[in-house]
């Protein structure tokens, strides 16, 4: 089966100021793929997956999910349609258990659908990353890994197309990366990721397609063989 | 859920129960605290739940009050459909405001919202021929009935105000136990997060700014009705306070937190204005020889003085210290 352009992206541009942040000419996102942004800090990752999700609008450019046009959409809107966003500094609401975190995608969740169980839901998505059993605990109050896994967790409950998670594994220990490494794939079996990495080993276990970002354009663009021999990526990134 | 229900059942029915045993005088200061109490049940759906200080409730206040007061007067309408007009007045109010206020956020807010409220108040002033600005009117004891009910009675009164009040609590305790309210309580946490698990948050907020606005106008239009006064004073800065005041000494985000702010501040308010400060002044004329008149009625000293102690020492209010410490179900 051929795949297809999920979500892409044209001459998207984002200036702040007299900064050029993110100038990507073009970016296809496949359904079903296991994708990888990497690049030195300062190459507009973040910025560059947070137009796509509508966190800010682009300075100029077109994205598009599945053939239609959301440049102008809000980012609830986005969400709705199926791109769910993990944010790199973890978001969660710490006052709330872990259950009321997952319930309200959830929640999202059923309204759209226009029925089922947001109880099931989510605990599906707690079930999912382990953490189902302190389901009633505070959010704010677990370790590091768990806040990442909730986050995660949330992310999982609005049963995306797309899941864009923005660093996943900073901050976690070696033992939890490996678990973390088996859960994204086992939810890449149903949703297509796009996964902004620095780690590396986390990268070439999971990515099937990798872009290269440097200055906010694209660098090169290929699978994880092709980029780990690829002399620019190496000048640029990999440390020669 | 079965808790909640239990829990506001029984304040209810304590309030019911107090009935018969109070005085003239607690009898009508609780009809009045159970009206203002309604005031600040709607105000902490915007704030204590939602998120959103507002420093102009006030106008929401005021609207539902001259809004009834106005028909009574000027068109001679009866209590009852005044009312409703005093509601639909803050209705219309709240939903305006907020689709211009609900643009800002933070400190932004807090300054439209008080700017609203100042127009709104300075509007009961300029047409002085109808409203009596700071003067006021009355609202005649004769026309003060419905449905056969007299309602300067103080028993029926008392009845209307705590029916009123128990619908609105109900409603806000239905509400912040609701998807809906999950989404407030999420806003009030973290908005940017509740965006990108694709919520409108400014939906949300305006729902909880409109159903917190018709909670402040049915309490505006019931304290016109029950007590037979309109007057701008209700539409001042100082009436925008209040709410704010009674929310955060009650508990913000509680249910029951506005009713218990709202006796307790009404009360150190009267010993106050009653005992303390006209002791403090006669005090300072005989030890000092200074005559301070003004010191005598300058309870608002006190109301800002616990102000500044809750927010920088007790920003959880009563109920928010009971939740945390004893009773983590309160809603």
């Amino acid at each position: 089966m051929a795949t297809v352009g999920l979500l892409t992206a044209s001459g998207l541009v984002k200036d702040f100021g007299g900064l050029r942040a993110v100038d990507v000419e073009a970016f296809t996102l496949h359904e079903g793929e296991i994708r990888a942004v990497i690049g030195p800090n300062g190459a507009g990752k973040t910025t560059f997956v947070s137009l796509l999700c509508g966190r800010f609008p682009p300075t100029a450019g077109q994205i598009a999910f599945e053939g239609r046009d959301i440049t102008e959409m809000p980012a609830h809107k986005r969400v709705a349609l199926g791109i769910a966003y993990t944010f790199q500094i973890t978001s969660i609401f710490s006052n709330l258990t872990l259950y009321d975190n997952v319930a309200l995608p959830a929640q999202r969740r059923v309204m759209l659908d226009g029925g089922g169980s947001v109880a099931r839901r989510a605990m599906d998505a707690l079930e999912r990353v382990g953490l189902a059993d302190r389901a009633m605990e505070q959010a704010g109050a677990q370790s590091y890994g768990h806040q990442r896994l909730l986050e995660v967790a949330m992310g999982l409950a609005l049963g995306p197309k797309v899941l864009i998670l923005d660093e996943p594994t900073q901050g976690l220990a070696d033992s939890e990366i490996e678990d973390f490494i088996a859960l994204i794939r086992d939810v890449a079996k149903e949703t297509t990721i796009l996964l902004i990495e620095h780690n590396m080993p986390v990268v070439m276990a999971l990515a099937e397609q990798i872009t290269v970002l440097d200055q906010g354009r694209v660098l090169a663009e290929g699978t994880p063989e092709m980029i780990r021999a690829d002399a620019a990526v190496q000048a640029a990134y990999l440390g020669g | 859920m079965m808790r909640s229900v239990i829990l506001h059942g029984a304040m209810i029915a304590l309030l019911i129960a107090l009935e018969p045993m109070l005085s003239e005088y607690h009898h009508g200061n609780l009809a009045r605290i159970l009206v203002l109490a309604t005031y600040a049940v709607g105000y902490n759906i915007l704030f204590g739940y939602t998120g959103l200080l507002s420093l102009g409730h006030a106008m929401f206040f005021a609207a539902g009050m001259y809004g009834c007061a106005l028909m009574v007067r000027l068109a001679e309408w009866s209590v009852g459909p005044a009312f409703i007009v005093g509601v639909v007045c803050a209705l219309v109010a709240g939903l305006v405001v907020g689709l211009l206020a609900l643009r800002t956020i933070g400190v932004g807010f807090m300054i439209v919202t008080l700017m609203f409220a100042e127009a709104a108040h300075l509007t009961i002033a300029y047409y002085n021929e109808y409203t009596r600005g700071d003067e006021g009117f009355t609202i005649p004891q004769a026309v003060r009935s419905v449905a056969g009910l007299d309602l300067s009675d103080t028993t029926t009164r008392y009845f209307a105000a705590l029916t009123l009040f128990s619908l609105c609590l109900i409603a806000s305790a239905a509400l912040v136990q609701s998807r809906a309210g999950r989404v407030l309580v999420a806003i009030r946490e973290n908005e940017d997060r509740v965006r990108m698990l694709g919520f409108d948050p400014f939906r949300y907020k305006l729902l909880a700014l409109v159903l917190s606005a018709v909670m402040a106008g049915a309490a505006g239009a019931a304290y016109a009705v029950l007590f037979g006064y309109a007057g701008s004073t209700f539409a001042s800065v100082q009436y925008s306070i209040f709410p704010l005041l009674w929310v955060l000494l009650g508990g913000p985000g509680t249910t029951l937190g506005p009713l218990l702010g709202t006796v307790l501040m009404f009360y150190l308010v009267d010993y106050a204005s009653g005992t303390v400060m006209p002791g403090l002044a006669a005090f300072v004329e005989g030890s000092f020889g200074i005559d301070a008149p003004g010191l005598a009625s300058a309870y608002l000293l006190l109301v800002g003085i616990a102000l500044v102690l809750l927010v920088l020492f007790a920003p959880r209010g009563v109920l928010g210290v009971v939740r945390a410490r004893v009773v983590p179900w309160l809603p």
